[in-house]
């Protein structure tokens, strides 16, 4: 593997009113995008400022390409890191036209080669016509691409974008975080991306890091997190609706809803949790009913049913638009997954047979 | 509604479309009286001063805010609290203060005579302490409008800047500098404002600006074109810092701020020694030391014998002038602020602006426009309560003006538009819904009014009645003939009822702030 472009090691921030950092350790590699996702106040944002040099951390180390930035004794101040920031509200500077702010980090250079390389950004985030425009004129999106040529404009190093997305509407930020990633893919830039919404996190992110109260639980690819969590947090975030009590047997693992044929680690009659998605649950009328259907919500292209079992579990289930049951119908609940089950023992996650997912790349 | 309103517009405007009138009518000797050195001199000296009092308010109103909002002061929340307090003492009293400190048969000679036999003191008189006084009265004005740009400042901003490259000195120069830029040229333009129509504390320091000219040949000459001439010169000097004022309010106004994060603290160091001293020098001169002199004079004129009796009359003089004026005025603010907050058109625009008018007019020029208003037309008025009454609305209307259209802006439209629909007709939709919300938009307007008209020296000083006296003659009064102690009580009233409309304007501009803003 090559070496990374950024190194975190064991970074600490606590401080009154930033979300703590607890104990941070992430690579990001050249030409990536790190995702890093996690619930508001999980230090995702702390992370970012420190790389940044906003903060500086209270133990650990910042390297970029085998230069230290941070450590409690060293601070590389933030215009000397070469790191571009983009801002959750963009922090346009008010008083500088669009081409103004692009042109901000650039003035070291001769007049004819900014005025190129601004010109150059505004078009490849399609504002060529707005240079002149005050940012106050200027919609969400716009003023969002404007962050993004200003912050790209001095050719940085690494990208760091703290949720940049967040203030626009659904279809704008749909629209933009592909054009984002496909502008960042092609140019090979290397970025991290902090954002709280796991979706956006796997669309954005090459790899993942999932953070929880001030630590990085799983770093992998998105394909990994997604099925094999390192915890019970990791798969909840992960959109896991559902955690079914079980216990291990010779031939798997017996729950309410019957025995799910998956082989773990552990000896017989070990109590484990199976993290189970909505749409790894599947009911129908036939056998012997073990739940009734306590509600229905209709999604468009499905149905999101909430089953009760007879010990009062309640969990939730997937089904096509068309599959139509009735509240308070007794159904036979069961595991429908065609993969293996996340299994948790004492918070832990337990490997059955090693899988590795080496060969899967995006792009 | 648009009768009265205009009938109040037009009763606004009349005066000073005659003075206008009876300026032009004064023929060439009053124009050639107009360029002679002397009265080029009274501009040079009036401009000269607005613009050193707002170059050294600038500095110090600019330092302290930074001073108190970006770094690691000591005590900072405390000296923030304090150092804004100059602005509640009237200036003729600050003046007042001043010269009988300093002045000959001041309390400092005093001092100094019996320690040292020192008889004689530079003079106090003149330009620099003209500029003294009123630098320390006005530096407030500054020190607000930096101090909410300055805490506002976003820090995402500076951090923008500094990741592209900016060093902290260099982000301070481009980033937050030109953010302040606007907030600060209309904070000094209303400094310059101030110090254009102030006539109490130039007049006791006996520097000759505008104000203090016009007084003086109202005083000695049988002509007073030329008095005339002298205000029309000032008004358009004070028209045009508020055009200025205005435009740059307006460009200003459009920039959206949304920042939320505060800003990163400078560290002072060594520094600290020397910004403490600072703050303490400025609430030395502005704060403690009138404080200290004003007791004194308090102190040592009950001990003479000075009886309160005696104040007793002006005190009845200054709260009945000012009550009727507060309920006039109010009244007359009425249908125009309806007028421009519900029917925004050309006419109602027009309108509000001639009712402005006496935002724009110094009061000594109110003042003199009445007299001659009234000695040519309504010469049964002339030395009335009636015609002081006339000025003081003139004067104040806009300040009613602007309390009653901000609490009218509050209201929403549909609540109004609910009651019509519900069977009300307009006038009873005005007295059952919008009057009871606005009520304490009103009540503050005529507080305002109250507490704004007992200040008030210079046009009290050309109209009032023979034997009418206030608060504000009574302090001038004493401090011409130099009783400084007669004049300490009157003036300790006058700041009190002046920090209470200052404690109001703020109290008001905070609710309607808070309420645009949701």
């Amino acid at each position: 593997m090559k070496e990374p472009l950024i190194k975190c090691d064991h970074l600490k921030k606590a401080y009154h009113t930033q979300p703590a950092v607890e104990d941070v350790s992430l690579h990001v590699y050249e030409g990536e995008i790190l995702a890093v996702v996690g619930p508001s106040g999980c230090g995702k944002t702390t992370t970012l400022r420190l790389i940044a040099g906003f903060e500086r951390p209270e133990r650990g180390e910042i390297w970029m390409q085998g230069r230290l930035l941070s450590s409690p004794d060293i601070f590389v101040p933030p215009e000397k890191r070469r790191i571009g920031v983009v801002f959750q509200d963009y922090a346009l500077f008010p008083h500088l036209t669009v081409f103004e702010n692009v042109a901000f980090g650039l003035r070291k250079q001769p007049h004819p080669q900014v005025n190129r390389q601004v010109n150059q950004m505004l078009e490849l985030v399609g504002l060529n016509h707005l240079g002149k425009r005050m940012p106050h004129e200027l919609s969400g999106g716009e003023r969002q691409r404007v962050a993004l040529a200003r912050a790209l404009a001095p050719r940085p190093q690494v990208l760091l974008l703290d949720e940049p997305f967040s203030s626009l509407d659904l279809d704008l930020r749909l629209k933009l975080r592909e054009e984002v990633r496909t502008l960042l893919k092609g140019m090979g830039l290397t970025a991290l991306f902090v954002t709280h919404d796991q979706e956006e996190a796997l669309y954005m992110g090459d790899r993942l890091a999932i953070m929880n109260e001030g630590v990085v639980q799983q770093l992998d690819q998105p394909e990994v997190i997604f099925s094999q969590p390192i915890n019970p947090f990791v798969a909840e975030f992960m959109g896991s609706a559902n955690f079914l009590p079980g216990r291990v047997v010779e031939q798997g693992i017996e729950t309410e809803i019957g025995l799910i044929p998956q082989q773990v680690s552990l000896p017989a009659g070990s109590e484990v949790e199976l993290a189970v998605r909505a749409d790894d649950i599947g009911f129908d009328l036939k056998g012997p009913a073990n739940g009734v259907i306590l509600s229905r919500v209709f999604k468009g292209v499905m149905n999101v049913y909430k089953v009760r079992l007879h010990s009062g579990m309640v969990l939730e289930a997937f089904q096509p638009h068309y599959r139509l049951f009735a509240e308070g119908q007794p159904v036979r609940v069961f595991a429908d997954a065609g993969h293996e089950l996340a299994c948790f023992h004492n918070g832990a996650a337990v490997k059955g047979d090693e899988r590795h997912l080496d060969g899967v790349t995006k792009d | 509604m648009y009768l009265p309103a205009a009938l109040v517009a037009l009763a606004m405007s009349l005066p000073l479309l005659y003075l206008v009138v009876r300026a032009s009518a004064a023929g060439r000797s009053a124009w050639n009286w107009l360029l002679r050195a002397q009265t080029l001199q009274i501009m040079g000296q009036s401009v000269g001063l607005a613009l050193a009092v707002m170059l050294a308010a600038l500095i110090l109103g600019v330092l302290l805010a930074w001073l108190v909002s970006r770094t690691d002061l000591p005590g900072r929340s405390i000296w923030s609290a304090l150092l804004p307090l100059p602005l509640v003492i009237p200036s003729y009293v600050g003046a007042y203060l001043f010269v009988s400190f300093f002045a000959p048969r001041g309390l400092l000679q005093n001092l100094l005579e019996g320690w040292l036999g020192i008889e004689r003191l530079p003079s106090v008189y003149g330009f620099w302490g003209a500029w003294l006084v009123l630098t320390l009265m006005t530096y407030p004005y500054i020190f607000l409008a930096a101090r909410a740009v300055f805490s506002r400042g976003d820090r995402s901003q500076e951090e923008a800047a500094r990741s592209l490259g900016c060093s902290p000195l260099e982000t301070f120069w481009r980033v937050t500098l030109p953010q302040l830029r606007p907030a600060l040229a209309a904070s000094s333009l209303l400094v310059g404002l101030y110090v254009l129509r102030d006539f109490g504390a130039v007049s006791i320091l006996r520097f000759t600006t505008f104000t203090r000219a016009i007084y003086l040949q109202y005083q000695s000459s049988i002509d007073r074109s030329a008095a005339a001439l002298l205000s029309l010169v000032l008004i358009l000097v004070t028209v045009g810092f508020l055009i200025a004022e205005q435009r740059i309010r307006r460009s200003a106004a459009e920039n959206p701020h949304t920042a939320v994060h505060p800003a990163e603290v400078i560290r002072l160091g060594g520094w600290q020694v020397a910004a403490l001293g600072v703050v303490f020098l400025i609430l030395l001169f502005g704060l403690i030391f009138p404080t200290g002199v004003l007791f004194y004079w308090l102190i040592r004129g009950l001990l003479a014998g000075e009886r309160i009796a005696n104040w007793l009359g002006p005190l009845l003089g200054s709260v009945s002038s000012a009550g009727l004026a507060a309920m006039v005025t109010v009244v007359f603010a009425f249908p125009v602020s309806v007028l421009s907050v519900r029917r925004s058109n050309w006419l109602s625009q027009i309108l509000e602006r001639w009712s402005y008018i006496g935002y724009a007019v110094p009061g000594i020029v109110v003042a003199l426009a009445l007299v001659f208003f009234g000695a040519n037309f309504v010469p049964g008025l002339y030395q009335t309560l009636f015609m002081l009454l006339f000025a003081y609305v003139i004067l104040f209307l806009p300040q009613a003006m602007g309390s009653i259209q901000s609490s009218l802006r509050m209201v929403q439209r549909s609540l109004e538009e609910a009651a019509a629909s519900l069977g009300e007709n307009p006038l009873r939709v005005f007295q059952r819904v919008t009057l009871p919300l606005i009520t304490p938009g009103v009540a503050s307007a005529a507080a305002v009014v109250f507490l704004t008209t007992m200040k008030e020296l210079p046009a009290t000083l050309l109209l009032a009645p023979t034997g009418f006296s206030t608060l504000a003659t009574q302090v001038w009064g004493a401090v011409s003939e130099a009783y400084f102690a007669r004049a300490a009580a009157p003036a300790l009233i006058l700041i009190l009822a002046s920090s209470i409309s200052m404690f109001l304007i703020n109290h008001h501009a905070t609710l309607s702030g808070s309420s645009q803003r949701q």
